[in-house]
Formats: structure tokens, C-alpha cells, sequence
């Protein structure tokens, strides 16, 4: 306990995973995303290719020249030979040049396209993956994954490829000038190969574990930032800065066990084929000596091994960046992977609602979080509740008895563990989820606003076409018109979060966001707690002739939001303990009158 | 726009932003808003030479590893001149001492440039992680001390680029770029050296090639620094559009945002794909322009070269020679584009963070440290003055107009208002999130601004309202307000606000981790864990801006009771819309428009007719 906050800060969301797994296998997963561009991607690899074995060809021609014009002391010859190696030249540079052009674009895009993707995905998972989830491991997979996967696709897939036909042909060039001298060039492949699978295993333990920290490390930032107001406010900054600076060590000691990973496949992918040439060379030499071989074919053959080298050096770069692309991978699609709310509609059963059914209905509703520990008991049991069409219905309970959680699931936030919810008596689990957040309206406790102007803000509660007069009217009953003085009036953008506005002047805005619609069914989660007593005073005066024909759910915690309500419903122990208009509960229900008074010590409520 | 930019205080909490207000973040200039925050020129480099500076002895050693390894891997085509132009005549004659020399010298140099090549990787890694560590770090801890108002216009989402994809791109720079930039210089500098050496009028081809290739350098340069700035900005505004998303993910999903936000996502990703794919093909041309000068150079020296060997001018060896030496030397120009590359984007990303670390503190720390005196009672509570103190925006907008205000030690202020009347302006100056345009705030004599802020937090600390839970555990978050606290302490003070029950019965009580399975605190509990952390910091003003906002009635009560013992002794300024919290205080002001216009104790002030009294007859029959 000696410094909580390191505690605080070091809370890996992910666990590297452990079991064994094929990088191949992860990356084959890219396929979908890369097959719209695979005929460019093909292509250059192809372009690639050709590009790459020109470049073998050269230390033929040179051969030629020693060996043919040199040795015959043939000037004209010597030009042709030089005329051949500029073409080639040109070729070379061109196709090399046609290969990048060719995918530039595509693979911005495929990187685009899984960010987007990423995104949208995220934007439709359950609410209770982004409670588990810390944004900053989302945005590390969507910025620096995404980054690395690009990379990948651009140079180890094609050069992992490319590389591996140069090779192959230029060992195959090699074999046909002096099958002796092409064996002994050969001899350190299953030495390297051998090292390069050792390495490649426990570089992708090292690489996964690096980029969860990062992972960790963008959390930490982002939480410095979101609570900057606490830091300051206790002077903490330091401790935080210790913190992110524990992190960020524990970042370089994995990143420095990568390094010497690398550096010894690099060590030994330099030094054996060296050695291979250099017993070629003394080979060779011994060989010209005694006439067995030409001149031109041992400087041909050096020339091609030495042009051998950059591909033989580069396997042990271009294993790593895959092994990192497959860790992207990988966390990329963990994320993937998670199932979005399902948009499958149940049927709707019993054709005609029952007059009786109007309005908002809890039937027998039951919840725990999907993720809470086995055998809690369910925060919310047994909920039975009504609230008629038109009518609005305060809910009461004490702090954490799960006011908000209840109102969370009308609009399918969460979804009921048994029971169903009724809106004119359809199952809100048989209409899509658009259409009942489109039928019902929500306002958080906590107002977010996005980055964008205030009239936008307010109305994203609108249905298409909502203009002036409708913002207009919104903003007058959640007496928001202080936006109207704002430097641009409504047009003025506020800030991330919104946090340029203070939060009685957020929470009004929510409000007129979820009035804007003139929805049928209206959720607030109490809408009102930084409001001062006479903007609150008129909030509620407006608020009611919008309640006056709307059925609403208001979470309330004082009397004075409570009578906005024509019933109240009391939330206690999980169940709905009592329903009744205020003066009836404060008459006859001691915990209820003790919430709103906060008197009758004796009667604290026994949840 | 200045430096000073930053200095200047948003419109913010419960102030109406004037008409010149700032922060609304919409005149289309303005550099928060295109990101562009300006530095001071050459900041960008002075950043790096600084970052370095401390590394420079290992640095070194790293670049002579370097030195050295090129050295043994250059030394083959030599040896390969030497095999064919001497020992070969040689073993002809059975002198075999030659050959064997060769053999040795290859094994030698392999074996060498191996090792040195591990220990080059090796080193490079530790110079360039502690660069890295060494940023991140600078980072963070400027962005910590950048006041608050710096913040609400910055974005959480630009910060976390500038510390992750910024710091990235130096981290590709310092990995790949420097050893390529290394290693492309040092083979030039060799292999010419080496050709002009093996015969002058062949090296002097060779080096003529420098000339197209360096313009080719320079135009790169250019064009790839313009198109990589774009690309820092462009993927700075996809992150600030991610986390925004992420982190209002409900209400995204109650108003059905998903696809406007894709949508708008879209615009920015597509922005980003084309800055993106805008490098990589100036990345191509730049390719095709140096492959092109390389090979033309190819061709043109062994033209020359073989033009003499077949006159007899040139030994074949040497030809030989040059001809690999060649195939090495223009070898890493590619490489040189991808250095050109990774320098092009840790430029574009040091220029951003050199804007945020130019950034300078509207809220500095004390040169020249000072100290609150000693307690004078047996009490912790200490002395208020706000001395003549004026606040308003540095665009004009007047705030708060110039005011005295003594606040005794011990006393229990509250202060009431309408919306937008200055009440949190105040506690903002009290609390040292902003200084005053004018005038000073003491505490016990002291000026604020000489405090520093360990010992300026032992003396005011707020709550707001905004409860925000760091991941962790539920005991990590509210030993914020004092890390060296016990258990024991942690227990007492949750006990003390009412919440000791709540944590209790969760999974693993103290221990929960919030953000683990049935973690889940709801916003009243939020602020009791937020009040708790106060109550353990145990400063000697305790300044709570609307602090129970989202508490029950019996959860409101509880926290006055505690506060009732708590505050005892203790300074307090408490800013709430519930007038409860006026019956623990012993004295009111009412603000309205930035000035105090009651002030007295609460009983006088009820029984009078002035707002006070009306403000509490409203909030009476709220209470109905």
C-alpha cells in the first residue's frame, strides 16, 4: 500500500495469450480484408519477383563481359555488354517502382478499412464490453496494431515471398555455374533455418507481451487526462507520473529482450553465409588455379552470393515484423471476435395489444451483469412494474440499489437475464433495437456530449428533418437558452465531452436531447442533479407539459424531481418494493420516507 | 497565436463564456483546433539533441560497433580482388601461403562483423529505449503539470496520440532509421573510399553519382515532409474521434449514433488513408529516381572499367572488385529512403510534441519554493484571503471583478448561486487551478503561487463533482488522497462518508478492481469513494464544488454528519444547490454575477429578505 497509486496504473485488461499458436494460421485471418486488393497485391509481389531476379541476371552479364568481350579485348563488345546492363538497370528500377506504386493505395486502404471496421464493431458491442474494456487497449489496437499490420502487408508478406524466390533462383544460378561451389554456398540453410524457427517462437511471446504494455501504458495516459481535475486537485501528479514511468520501464525491459532476440538472429544470419562465401571464395580460387573454372564464372558466382546477401539478411527483420503482425492480429480480432448485439428480432407473439398492455411493462424481470461473479445473487429480481401510457413514474431508491441498471435496460443498454419488458405490449426484445431507442428517449446522469456543435448535439434526439423550431423548443423546456449566447449561438461546438460547459449546462442539454424527438417513451436518469434550485424550478414546470401526454421512467432522488411524477415506484433489496403517489409512500412506507427526508434514523433501510 | 495561448482560461463550469470567450473551440484558426500548436522555431531539433544529450557516450560507442562492423563486412570484395588478382597466380606457383591468408581474413571478418553486429543491435536498444522512456516520460509529466484549462481544449484524445503513435514514429526512427542512416553514410564514405583506391577514374564515377542522388535526396525531403505532417494531424483526429466514441459509448448507443459516427469516422479515416498512401508513393517515385541514378552508374563504370581491363589499363581483379563493391554501394539507397522515411515521420510527430512541451504551465510551480507556517491552533484549519483579486479571461471577458474576502481559519463557508454566478471561478482560485488576473490568494500569509504543489495540496484540496474512478482497486482510488495510508486509515474515512457499507458487499470489497467483474459503482457511489479520498488527504481547506449531486437524501445526510466532525477545525468552502448543506455552515455568501452580494450567517440571512432568503423559501418548498 505503500504507493497505490503504481496499483492504480498497473492493471494489464489482457492477458497474453499462451497457448501455442501458428503465426501463419493468425495471420491467414487478414484474407477477408486483403482479398478486395489481392490482384494488386499479387501482382506486385509478381512485379516483385521479376524486379528481384533482374537483379540476378546483372552478375551474368558481367560474367559474359569478362569472360567473352574482356578476355577478347572486343571494345564493341564491351559496349553491348554495358548497353544490356542499362536496360536492365532501367527494368530493375522501374519495376521496383511499379510494385510500390501499386500498393500504396490498397494497402492504405485495407488498413482504413479495418480501423473502420474496428470501429463500427465496437460502436455495437454490449455496453458491458466497454465496462470490462479500457479504452486505451482499444485505441492501441485500432492505431499501432493497424499500423503494423500495414507494414506487414507492405514488406514481409511480398519480400518474406520475394526474398525466398531470389534465393531459390539465385541458389539455383549458382548450382548451374558450379554445382561444387552452389553446395558449399548452401551449407549453412539448415543452420539458419533452424535458428529462425527457435527465434520466431520466442519472439512472439516477447512481441504480444510488448504491445499488451503498450496497451497498458495508453490506458494510463488516457486516465491521466479523464481525471486530470482529481490529480490536480490532490496534487497526485507527481505519483502518476511515477506510476506511468513504472510502465514505461517495464515497457523497455521487453523491448530490450526484443532487441537482443533480434540481435542474435541477426548475429547469426550475418555470420553464416559470410563464412559459406568466404570457403566458396578460397574454393573458387583454388579451382581457377587449376583451370577447372573461368574467371568470370567466380566473379559471377561472388557477384550473385553477395547479391544473395541482403535477402538472406533481411529473413531474420522480416520474421520479426510478422511475428508482430501476428500478435496485431491477434489482438486485433480479440476484440473482432466479441459478438455485437445480436440484431435478430424475436417474433412477435400474440398479434393484437391488449389496452390493458399500453404504456411501459415490466413483467417478472430479472438481471445480473452477464459478467458478475457465478452464483451472485441478480442485483435486480422479480421486477414487476407499469407505467400507463401517459403517465410518468418517479423511481426511487437508495445510492447503488440499481435505478440506473433498471433504466439501462429498457433501451436494451443491458439485456434482461429473465422476464421481458413491454412497450404497448411488445416485447422490446421483438422490435430492432433501433426502432426502441428511436421510441424511447433517454438522459444519462452523466450528460455526454460529443464533438460537435450544440444544435447538433441536441438534436442526434431528433428523427431525420428536425430543424430550428424544434431545437428551439427543446432547449426553451430544458431552459437551456443560455446556448443561444453562446460565441456562435447553437452552432458553437463544444469541446470533447463536452467539457467546456459546466455540467449543470451538459445535463440541460441531455435533457433537451431527449426531449427534442417529442419521444413516446422518455428514460431520465436524474436529470436534474446539478441544477440549482430556480433553474431546477423551471426545468420541472416546462418539463412537466412535455410529461403531460409522454410515458416516462425518472430516476429521482429528491422530492422535488419525485413530484414531477404522477406515481413512485420504490427500488429496494432488487425488487420494486413499493408503487403509490408520494404522499401515499411518505405516509405509509418508513424507508421511503426516510430517502426522501433522510430522518427516522431507525428505519435505515436492511439492504 | 502565442505560447501563452494556453494560459488563457476556458469558459467552464458554471460561467456563461462572454461573447470573446474562449474555448468553445470553433473560430476555424484556432490551433487546438487545427492541432497545430505552435514551437518556438527549432524547437523540434533542439527536442532531439536534448532527448540525446544524456546518451551521447553510449551513442558513440554504439556508432564506432557500427563502424567497425561495416568495416569487417566491406572488407570481402578486397579480399575477393586480392584471391583472384594474387593468390590465385600464386597457388599456381604452390605458394599456398596467400590463399590460406584470404581464407583466414574471410572467416575473420564473418566471425567479426557477426559479433559486432549483435553487440551494435544490442546497444542501439538501450540508447534508443531510454530515448524513448525519456520522452514518454517528458510527455507525461508536462501534460501533468499543464493546467486544467490547457486540457479542456486539448483533448485527451490528442495527448494520447502525442504519447503513442508520436512517440511511435521516433521509436521507428531511433530502431531502423539511425543504423540505416549509419550504415548508408558509412558504406558510402567506405565503398567510395575503397574505389578510389582501387583505381581513381572508376571512384570518381562513383562519387560524380553522389550529385543527381543527393538533389533526388533533397526534393524528397521536401515533398515527404509536407505529406507526413498532414498524416500526423489526420491520425490525431481519428484517435480524438475513437476515444470520444469509446468513452460515451451509451449514449452513442441510446441516440442510435453508430451510423452518423461511422460515417464521420469515415471522413476522418479516409483523410488518414489518403495522407497515408500520399507517402507511400512519394516513397515510390523517390525509389524509381535513386535505382535509376544507381544503375546507370552500374553500367556507365563497368563500361569504363571493362573498356580498360580489355585495353589492359586494369587489372581483372580489380574490376572485379569494383564491380561488387558497386552492387554494395548503391545497395542501401533504398534504404537511405526508408531512413528518409522514418525521419520524415518522427519529424512530423517530434513537431507536435516539441508544440505540447512548449507548452508552458498557466499554473507554474514556484521557483522559489515556500512553506506554509506552522498551525497557529490546535486545529487544522487555516486563514483565506483573497487579496484584491480580479479574474477574468485574457480576452476580456470579466469573471469575477475585483473583490477582498477573508475566509477565518476554521470556518465553514457556503457559497449559493444561480448558475453561472462565479461560485466555482472562486473555489477554482482558491484551489489554485487558475491564478488570479489580479491580486492574490493567502493562505495563512502565504501566496499560493509560492507553493509548491506537495505542500500547496496539504493545504487545499476540492472535490468536484465530476467522480471519476481510476482503474484499479476501490482502496487504490481513495488512497489518492494520501498514499502512505493504511488500511486502516482508507477503512476509517470510508466508514466516516458512508461508504464503507456499499464497499463492503462488493466482490471483493476494498480489493474490487472497478473495472473487473461486478465492479460496477454507480455515480452516488462514485462520489462517497471521491469524498472518502478527501477526507483521507486531511488538508487544512477542503473545498467541495457540488460534491453530492448525485446522493440520495440519506447519503447527502450521512456526508453532513461526517462533515459536521470532519470540518470541525477545518476551513471549508462548500458550493452546493442544495441548501441542506447550509445548516452545517457558519456562514453564507451569495454570489450572483461574478460578485458577492450577501454574506453573513445563515440564521440572519434566512430570517432576512434578501435572495438568500427567497433561494431558501425555494429550495424549502422543493422539499414538499
Amino acid at each position: 500500500m505503500s504507493v497505490p497509486v503504481r496499483t492504480l496504473a498497473v492493471m494489464p485488461t489482457t492477458r497474453a495469450t499462451t497457448e501455442d499458436r501458428s503465426a501463419v494460421r493468425t495471420l491467414l485471418r487478414l484474407w477477408p480484408y486483403v482479398r478486395p486488393v489481392r490482384a494488386r497485391l499479387f501482382t506486385a509481389a509478381f512485379v516483385a519477383i521479376v524486379a528481384s531476379c533482374t537483379g540476378l541476371v546483372i552478375p551474368l552479364v558481367l560474367k559474359w563481359i569478362v569472360d567473352g568481350p574482356v578476355a577478347d579485348r572486343d571494345p564493341a563488345g564491351v559496349w553491348l555488354g554495358a548497353l544490356y546492363l542499362l536496360l536492365l538497370g532501367i527494368a530493375e528500377a522501374v519495376l521496383f517502382g511499379i510494385r510500390r506504386w501499386l500498393v500504396a493505395r490498397p494497402l492504405s486502404h485495407v488498413e482504413a478499412e479495418m480501423r473502420a471496421g474496428l470501429y463500427g464493431h465496437l460502436q455495437r458491442l454490449p455496453v458491458a464490453f466497454h465496462d470490462r474494456w479500457a479504452s486505451g487497449q482499444l485505441l492501441s489496437r485500432g492505431t499501432t496494431d493497424l499500423m503494423l499490420l500495414r507494414m506487414f502487408l507492405a514488406f514481409p508478406l511480398t519480400f518474406l515471398l520475394v526474398n525466398g524466390v531470389t534465393i531459390l533462383v539465385g541458389v539455383v544460378i549458382m548450382l548451374m555455374q558450379d554445382w561444387v561451389l552452389g553446395l558449399v554456398i548452401l551449407g549453412p540453410a539448415i543452420p539458419v533455418m533452424w535458428t529462425c524457427a527457435v527465434f520466431e517462437r520466442r519472439y512472439a511471446e516477447v512481441a504480444r507481451r510488448a504491445q499488451d504494455q503498450v496497451g497498458d501504458l495508453t490506458t494510463v495516459v488516457e486516465e491521466s487526462v479523464l481525471g486530470i481535475r482529481i490529480i490536480k486537485g490532490f496534487g497526485r501528479h507527481r505519483s502518476q507520473a511515477r506510476a506511468f514511468r513504472e510502465l514505461s520501464v517495464t515497457l523497455r525491459g521487453t523491448e530490450l529482450r526484443k532487441a537482443r532476440l533480434l540481435a542474435m538472429i541477426w548475429g547469426v544470419i550475418v555470420t553464416l553465409p559470410e563464412l559459406a562465401i568466404g570457403a566458396a571464395l578460397v574454393l573458387g580460387a583454388v579451382r581457377v588455379a587449376d583451370g577447372g573454372l573461368s574467371a568470370g564464372t567466380l566473379v559471377a558466382f561472388l557477384s550473385t552470393a553477395l547479391a544473395l546477401r541482403w535477402p538472406v539478411d533481411s529473413i531474420g527483420f522480416l520474421l520479426a515484423m510478422s511475428q508482430e503482425a501476428a500478435t496485431a492480429t491477434e489482438r486485433y480480432f480479440e476484440v473482432m471476435d466479441e459478438v455485437r448485439e445480436d440484431d435478430a428480432v424475436a417474433p412477435r407473439e400474440g398479434g393484437q395489444a391488449r389496452a390493458a398492455d399500453a404504456g411501459l411493462r415490466f413483467e417478472n424481470v430479472l438481471f445480473r451483469y452477464p459478467d458478475a461473479p457465478p452464483g451472485s445473487p441478480p442485483l435486480l429480481t422479480r421486477i414487476d412494474l407499469h407505467v400507463r401510457p401517459g403517465e410518468s413514474m418517479a423511481l426511487v431508491g437508495a445510492t447503488g440499489s440499481g435505478k440506473t441498471t433498471l433504466t439501462a435496460l429498457v433501451p436494451r443498454l443491458h439485456e434482461v437475464t429473465s422476464g421481458r419488458i413491454t412497450l404497448n405490449g411488445v416485447d422490446i426484445t421483438a422490435m430492432p433495437r433501433e426502432e426502441l431507442r428511436a421510441k424511447v428517449a433517454v438522459a444519462f446522469e452523466e450528460p455526454t456530449l460529443f464533438s460537435t456543435s450544440v444544435g447538433e448535439n441536441v438534436l442526434m434526439g431528433a428523427p431525420e428533418g428536425a430543424g430550428r423550431p424544434d431545437l428551439d423548443r427543446a432547449l426553451a423546456v430544458a431552459q437551456a437558452d443560455f446556448a443561444h449566447a453562446l460565441p456562435q449561438g447553437t452552432d458553437t461546438r463544444v469541446g470533447e465531452q463536452g467539457l467546456s460547459l459546466s455540467g449543470g449546462q451538459r445535463q440541460r442539454l441531455a435533457l433537451a436531447r431527449a426531449v427534442v424527438g417529442r419521444p413516446e417513451f422518455l428514460v431520465l436518469d436524474d436529470p436534474l442533479s446539478a441544477l440549482d434550485v430556480h433553474t431546477e424550478a423551471a426545468v420541472e414546470a416546462a418539463l412537466r407539459q412535455v410529461l403531460a401526454d409522454t410515458t416516462a421512467l425518472i430516476v429521482a432522488h429528491r422530492p422535488s424531481t419525485v413530484l414531477l411524477a404522477d406515481r413512485v415506484a420504490l427500488l429496494s433489496g432488487g425488487r420494486i418494493a413499493a408503487v403509490g403517489t408520494h404522499q401515499e409512500l411518505l405516509r405509509t412506507n418508513a424507508e421511503y420516507a426516510h430517502l426522501m427526508s433522510g430522518d427516522f434514523e431507525d428505519t435505515e433501510d436492511s439492504r | 497565436m502565442t505560447t501563452t495561448t494556453a494560459s488563457t482560461p476556458t469558459a467552464e463550469d458554471d460561467e456563461l463564456p462572454g461573447p470573446q470567450g474562449q474555448g468553445t473551440g470553433s473560430d476555424p484558426g484556432d490551433v487546438f483546433d487545427r492541432d497545430v500548436l505552435p514551437a518556438p522555431p527549432g524547437a523540434t531539433a533542439a527536442l532531439l539533441r536534448s532527448l540525446l544529450a544524456p546518451l551521447r557516450a553510449r551513442a558513440v560507442v554504439t556508432t564506432l560497433l557500427l563502424l567497425l562492423q561495416q568495416a569487417a563486412v566491406q572488407v570481402g570484395p578486397l579480399l575477393v580482388a586480392y584471391a583472384i588478382d594474387s593468390a590465385v597466380p600464386a597457388f599456381r606457383e604452390h605458394r599456398h601461403g596467400p590463399l590460406i591468408a584470404v581464407g583466414v581474413g574471410y572467416l575473420l571478418c564473418a566471425l567479426a562483423s557477426g559479433v559486432l553486429q549483435f553487440a551494435f543491435i544490442e546497444a542501439s536498444a538501450r540508447v534508443s529505449q531510454d530515448v524513448l522512456l525519456d520522452l514518454r516520460g517528458r510527455i507525461f509529466r508536462h501534460a501533468q503539470a499543464l493546467s486544467v484549462d490547457f486540457h479542456e481544449r486539448y483533448t485527451s484524445g490528442r495527448l494520447i496520440s502525442r504519447s503513442t503513435t508520436d512517440v511511435e514514429s521516433l521509436r521507428e526512427l531511433l530502431n531502423d532509421g539511425l543504423q540505416e542512416l549509419v550504415t548508408v553514410v558509412l558504406s558510402f564514405v567506405y565503398i567510395s573510399a575503397m574505389l578510389l583506391w582501387l583505381d581513381l577514374s572508376l571512384g570518381a564515377v562513383a562519387v560524380a553519382s553522389f550529385v543527381p542522388l543527393y538533389l533526388l535526396v533533397r526534393v524528397y525531403q521536401r515533398r515527404a515532409g509536407r505529406v507526413y505532417r498532414a498524416r500526423s494531424t489526420a491520425i490525431a483526429a481519428v484517435i480524438v474521434k475513437f476515444v470520444e466514441t469509446m468513452n460515451g459509448v451509451r449514449p452513442v448507443r441510446a441516440f442510435r449514433r453508430e451510423a452518423a459516427n461511422d460515417a464521420e469516422f469515415a471522413v476522418l479515416n479516409r483523410r488518414h488513408e489518403r495522407t497515408n498512401g500520399d507517402a507511400l508513393l512519394e516513397m515510390a517515385r523517390y525509389v524509381v529516381g535513386s535505382r535509376l541514378v544507381a544503375n546507370t552508374a552500374v553500367a556507365g563504370i563497368v563500361l569504363w572499367g571493362a573498356y580498360r581491363v580489355a585495353s589492359g589499363s586494369l587489372a581483372l581483379g580489380v574490376l572485379a572488385a569494383a564491380v561488387l563493391y558497386l552492387r554494395r554501394l548503391y545497395d542501401p539507397i533504398d534504404r537511405l529512403g526508408m531512413f528518409l522515411n522514418s525521419y520524415q515521420s518522427a519529424a512530423a510527430s517530434l513537431e507536435k510534441v516539441a508544440g505540447l512541451l512548449a507548452q508552458t504551465p498557466s499554473v507554474p510551480e514556484p521557483a522559489v519554493p515556500g512553506e506554509l507556517p506552522p498551525l497557529k491552533g490546535d486545529f487544522p484549519g487555516r486563514e483565506v484571503v483573497f487579496d484584491g483579486v480580479r479574474f477574468g479571461y485574457r480576452t476580456g471577458g470579466e469573471v469575477l471583478p475585483r473583490f477582498d474576502l477573508t475566509l477565518p481559519a476554521g470556518q465553514t463557508v457556503a457559497v449559493v448561486g444561480a448558475t453561472g454566478a462565479g461560485k466555482s471561478t472562486l473555489a477554482k482560485l482558491l484551489a489554485r487551478f487558475y491564478d488570479p488576473s489580479e491580486g492574490r490568494v493567502l493562505l495563512d500569509g502565504v501566496d499560493l503561487r509560492e507553493l509548491p504543489v506537495p505542500e500547496l495540496r496539504r493545504g487545499v484540496v476540492m472535490v468536484t463533482q465530476e467522480a471519476f474512478l481510476f482503474s484499479g482497486t476501490v482502496a487504490d482510488n481513495i488512497a489518492i488522497g494520501r498514499p502512505d495510508a493504511t488500511r486502516e486509515d482508507i477503512e476509517r474515512a470510508a466508514k466516516a462518508i458512508g461508504a464503507h457499507e456499499f464497499i463492503s458487499a462488493l466482490p471483493d470489497g476494498y480489493d474490487t478492481d472497478v473495472r473487473k467483474r461486478g465492479g460496477r459503482i454507480s455515480a452516488g457511489q462514485r462520489q462517497l469513494v471521491a469524498f472518502a479520498r478527501a477526507l483521507l488527504a486531511d488538508p487544512a481547506v477542503l473545498i467541495l464544488d457540488e460534491a453530492t449531486s448525485s446522493l440520495d437524501i440519506p447519503g447527502e445526510r450521512a456526508v453532513q454528519r461526517a462533515m459536521s466532525t470532519v470540518l470541525r477545525g477545518r476551513t471549508a468552502v462548500v458550493i452546493a444547490h442544495r441548501l441542506s448543506t447550509v445548516e452545517i455552515a457558519d456562514r453564507v455568501l451569495v454570489m450572483e454575477h461574478g460578485r458577492i452580494v450577501e454574506d453573513g450567517r445563515p440564521e440572519e440571512l434566512i430570517g432576512g429578505t434578501g435572495r438568500f432568503a427567497d433561494l431558501h423559501r425555494a429550495w424549502r418548498d422543493s422539499l414538499a
